[in-house]
């Protein structure tokens, strides 16, 4: 893993996002790393946008804070239209395809669809479509193992929804296979 | 999020606002006095699902005016006490701070500093730093200030600020801003029961026959007495210089010191790596004190460098602290951003190299 990977994620409050970012910072807590998260918790979280900025790396974090990020991962078009152009070069940026009417124009980053949602409705629970996300990203950006994801989710999850564990262990498993697929293709 | 039972020492992952609770109930205080208010109404929250567990007493008071008079009181009955709130709140608790200073009483008073003035935002902000380290309430006074920059000081500075209270029998502020109590970072807590209780004779516990009343007030009608009282406080305060924090990364060669506390200084850090990964010699300066404030180490660091930048999240207020600190040794520049609003390294980087530009021409 390099030394530090700077990453936004974003959407509409309710679609998971602070979560996607909570479970892989658990995850590299475990993995012993230095971590940082920053939601925003502005007005804009009242039915808007939300985001958080999560920073793993191998040393001290100096700015939790960021304006330019490794990877982006994006759940709706304004948080497309915001984060796109905040993307180093070279960088990732994942977003969810059923939302999306203007995709990303960038070439010098790597753009990847993922049609979350749909496939979440397949697996029959929408709210899982944030896990089919993180799988994904994984799967192109290893900065956490995935069986920590598992016991990161434990943490993350209130007790009273631990029963769906297994469905978003299936989910993050979906994510995983959806790249895998499109490098072959 | 789901509370651990645990109170061993394993690395946990937590917001500021709650790992600045955790750290409370550790330092073993007797009672939590609050009113709720974005952005730390997280600290009220965790109290009210943990004390009632474990020890203490939490009450949500009917307003922040209530709140730092049950802390006046309970101080003055010897009681290990805290609140917290964010600016608009401890501006309404500023009149009953003045009285503590005042009656020499030890409590931990936390401002989780949000944009103003006014009603303002719920968004991060410096802005209460004058309140903080000048007084903030009416008369000669100052409070101990501590400034955290990480969740794991927001849990370590309530040992801190609580050790020095009872120490200079002086209320002790953490000044945080609303990212550190919103973001989480891994944090190893503080032992339980590593923070002993301290004797205090003074308190009004009830008199035994043995000695004289003791009296806590703030009220010294004639002028003589109240000077007096003056007089003590600000002998005090000169003791209280001798507990100056404050932290240096990468000074030892800059020509360039980048000035800042808590966020801004998390900020600064990394425009530290991004001008040095250019090859410039640029350094930071933290304070952790903000009273008292680092003015030597500043004052010696102004022989060195061609100037400073202070980066603050206000309109320039410890600026002037750091420009009374380096006397006309080197230029003092700033950069802030106000209301709620960020900057970010990027910005901050860019402001450094027009500065050194401006420099250049003016030495061509």
């Amino acid at each position: 893993m390099e030394k530090a990977h700077e990453i936004i994620f974003a959407g509409f409050g309710g679609q998971g996002v602070l979560s996607m970012g909570q479970t892989i910072s658990y995850a590299a807590m475990i993995e012993n790393k230095e971590i940082s998260w920053m939601p925003s918790y502005g007005p804009e979280m009242r039915g808007g946008t939300a985001n958080c900025i999560v920073i793993v790396s191998s040393s001290r974090i100096s700015s939790p804070i960021i304006s330019r990020f490794d990877s982006a991962i994006v759940l709706n078009q304004p948080s497309l239209d915001k984060f796109e152009h905040e993307v180093k070069e070279g960088g990732l940026l994942i977003y969810e395809e059923s939302t999306i009417i203007n995709t990303p124009k960038r070439k010098d980053i790597e753009v990847i669809g993922i049609p979350a949602n749909e496939e979440a409705q397949l697996l029959g629970k929408k709210q899982v479509a944030n896990m089919i996300i993180v799988g994904a990203f994984l799967a192109k950006r290893p900065i956490v193992k995935i069986e920590n994801i598992l016991v990161a989710l434990k943490k993350v999850l209130p007790e009273r929804h631990h029963h769906l564990i297994p469905l978003n262990e299936e989910a993050l498993m979906l994510g995983q296979r959806l790249i895998k697929e499109k490098v072959v293709a | 999020m789901e509370q651990e039972k645990t109170t061993n020492n394993e690395a946990r992952l937590m917001k500021g606002n709650e790992a600045l609770a955790e750290a409370a109930i550790r330092a073993d205080i007797d009672a939590y006095f609050g009113y709720p208010i974005t952005p730390q109404s997280e600290v009220l929250e965790y109290f009210t699902n943990e004390m009632p567990k474990r020890h203490g007493i939490v009450l949500q008071a009917e307003s922040e005016v209530a709140a730092i008079n049950m802390i006046y009181g309970a101080a003055g009955a010897g009681g290990r006490v805290m609140t917290s709130s964010s600016s608009p709140g401890i501006s309404l608790m500023q009149e009953g701070i003045s009285y503590i200073a005042s009656a020499q009483l030890p409590c931990l008073i936390v401002n989780v500093n949000r944009g103003g003035p006014g009603l303002g935002t719920i968004q991060p902000s410096q802005g209460d730093y004058f309140q903080a380290t000048k007084g903030g309430g009416h008369g000669d006074y100052h409070l101990i200030v501590l400034a955290p920059s990480s969740v794991q000081e927001m849990a370590d500075f309530v040992f801190d600020a609580i050790r020095l209270a009872e120490k200079y029998r002086n209320p002790a502020m953490i000044l945080a801003d609303g990212a550190l109590g919103q973001m989480m970072e891994k944090v190893v807590l503080p032992q339980e029961g590593s923070l002993p209780k301290v004797s205090k004779p003074w308190a009004t516990v009830g008199k035994p026959a043995s000695r004289k009343r003791n009296i806590i007030t703030s009220l010294f009608i004639e002028p003589e007495k109240m000077e007096v009282i003056n007089l003590g406080l600000q002998e005090k305060y000169k003791q209280i210089q001798s507990e100056v924090r404050y932290e240096e990364i990468a000074l030892d060669d800059a020509d360039i010191a980048l000035v800042a506390f808590g966020l801004s200084a998390r900020i600064c850090q990394k425009v530290v790596d991004l001008g040095r990964e250019k090859g410039i010699k640029v350094g930071l300066l933290r304070p952790i004190t903000l009273y008292p404030f680092p003015k030597s180490a500043l004052n010696k660091i102004a022989d060195k460098v061609n100037f400073m930048l202070v980066v603050e999240m206000n309109a320039g207020q410890m600026v002037e602290d750091v420009s009374l600190a380096a006397n006309g040794k080197c230029p003092v520049y700033f950069k802030g951003r106000m209301g709620g609003m960020i900057p970010s390294p990027e910005e901050v980087f860019a402001e450094l190299m027009s500065i050194i530009e401006k420099q250049s021409v003016t030495q061509d």
